[in-house]
């Protein structure tokens, strides 16, 4: 066995990461298509004030941040359907206010900046049981739900109002997909970080966008550049010492001007 | 002969956003087979008239029949095919032509179901009838108009629909397509026996194409066949004085 997988805290490290790749941009994909691509963004951004609370109450800061997040969601998705604000002004309200709310409580706490990095950036190295087995609760919750629901969920991405005037419940089906979004967002946080989580669940989905595939195979394709970032990335944060988050993120943006270069030449 | 069933009864429709009244009092019904054609001034509430009816939109008095039943508790939606105007919003889509015109038929198949082999079947009788077959491959952004244009008409009626309603379906389309497009909306019509409901700004198609014409500014401002329609007092009722009259001669 290499050196790498003799560590315990590695192997929970690529368990977390190769779960979190394969399910992130699938819901980003979901996200991305219907120009929601900031929501990602914000909800991490809640997810932060979560992570506060969590640390504050001394709780499980991962678990606030899954409540926080999902609450947001569904506050965001009331308020687009009220059509009295534009959609990216909800989501940059709620993401610079979720900011603020998050800074005001982690000044009340003391000495808990040391810790909070390893939430803004991700840190591998603390991911603790609990982590994992709520990630692999999430992996099981995303890929039932997306392939017994993927019809519905691509008709009200491509199409809401025909989905409603067939008598689908979009309303329902957009509000279950931003709440999986809310719960991976948070979840996923420990890998690649808060603020950027939201590169991984979009960057793979408009790579595989240039390729002009079917939907099916947007999703499939975003889904192995993924998997490329989160393995490749970890081998190089571990071998050369890089912040993990960080270098993943760094490879997918990598392979994102690679296939950028390709698909313009053709 | 017996007579034809209502399938839409639209009676007393009043429906206002933010206070400007978009829709007043309006009553009329359909008939199943019937070609309604729409026309109207833009801002006279032709397309907020099909969100009423699609339940997009709740007027906020009087009520819709469907087929006889109030529209919130009719449980078939999918008998009502709807081609929506189309905005630039979905060029950018990563969906096939195949991908899209599949996605009709979710309603009627309903939750957690998969197609069936006559799900696929009927699908693909729609693709040849439309003459989307060939695209299935094709992503929606690289369609012209009027390809573009089938496919969502594919869409529509791969649920198998009764009614059909579509919104300005033209736009973008070359007039050559467009012929074709017509005589293809007037074989639905006549062969399959479905109900058309039409809206256009080209008064001249629907006065050449639709059974009935009726007129929106508003308010109803006329209903019935199209040879009642062509007087110079409708035309200045709906569009004002000024109004270029193209019907004289057909």
């Amino acid at each position: 066995m290499p050196e790498i997988f003799e560590l315990e805290f590695m192997r929970r490290a690529f368990v977390a990461g190769l779960l979190i790749s394969i399910i992130v941009p699938i819901i980003g994909t979901f996200l991305v298509v219907r120009r929601y691509s900031l929501m990602a963004d914000t909800l991490a951004h809640v997810s932060l004030v979560g992570v506060a609370v969590g640390v504050l109450t001394k709780t499980h800061p991962v678990i606030s941040a899954v409540i926080a997040s999902t609450l947001a969601a569904v506050l965001i998705e009331r308020l687009r359907g009220l059509k009295k604000l534009f959609a990216e002004s909800i989501l940059a309200i709620f993401l610079s206010g979720s900011l603020a709310v998050a800074v005001v409580i982690i000044s009340m706490a003391k000495g808990f900046n040391v810790d909070l990095l390893s939430y803004l950036f991700g840190s591998i190295s603390t991911i603790d049981r609990v982590d994992l087995f709520l990630l692999a609760a999430l992996f099981v919750l995303v890929l039932a739900s997306v392939a017994l629901f993927y019809k519905e969920f691509f008709l009200v991405s491509f199409d809401e109002e025909f989905a409603e005037a067939g008598g689908v419940k979009a309303r329902a089906l957009n509000l279950f997909i931003v709440v999986l979004a809310a719960v991976t967002v948070s979840l996923s946080m420990r890998i690649v970080g808060i603020l950027l989580i939201g590169a991984l669940m979009v960057i793979p989905v408009v790579t595989a966008r240039q390729f002009e595939l079917s939907f099916r195979n947007t999703i499939v394709f975003s889904v192995v550049c993924s998997l490329v970032s989160v393995i490749t990335g970890l081998f190089l944060s571990y071998y050369f010492d890089l912040a993990s988050g960080g270098t993943i993120v760094l490879v997918s943006l990598a392979i994102f001007l690679a296939s950028f270069m390709v698909t313009r030449q053709e | 002969m017996s007579v034809p069933k209502t399938c839409i009864d639209v009676r007393e429709v009043s429906f206002s956003y933010n206070g400007n009244p978009i829709l007043q009092d309006i009553t009329f019904d359909v008939k199943e087979g019937e070609y309604l054609g729409i026309i109207g001034p833009n801002g006279g509430g032709k397309t907020t008239l099909f969100k009423v009816i699609l339940g997009l939109l709740k007027p906020q008095t009087g009520e819709i029949l469907i087929y006889g039943e109030p529209l919130a508790t009719f449980g078939k939606k999918h008998l009502i095919g709807y081609v929506p105007q189309r905005s630039l919003s979905d060029y950018y889509f990563p969906a096939t032509v195949e991908e899209v015109v599949r996605s009709g038929r979710t309603a009627r198949l309903g939750l957690l179901k998969r197609m069936s082999k006559e799900d696929s079947a009927a699908i693909e009788r729609v693709m040849e009838v439309t003459d989307v077959a060939r695209l299935r491959g094709r992503l929606i952004g690289q369609l012209s108009g009027g390809e573009r244009q089938r496919v969502f008409i594919a869409r529509a009626l791969a649920s198998e629909p009764k009614i059909l309603i579509l919104d300005e379906p033209d736009v973008g389309v070359d007039v050559t397509a467009q012929e074709k497009f017509y005589s293809f909306l007037d074989d639905l019509n006549r062969n399959l026996g479905i109900t058309i409901l039409l809206i256009s700004h080209d008064i001249d198609v629907v006065a050449h194409q639709a059974k009935t014409i009726l007129c929106l500014n508003r308010r109803l401002v006329c209903h019935g066949p199209p040879r009642d329609f062509i007087t110079e007092d409708y035309m200045q009722k709906l569009y004002g004085k000024q109004v270029r009259f193209i019907l004289h001669g057909h």
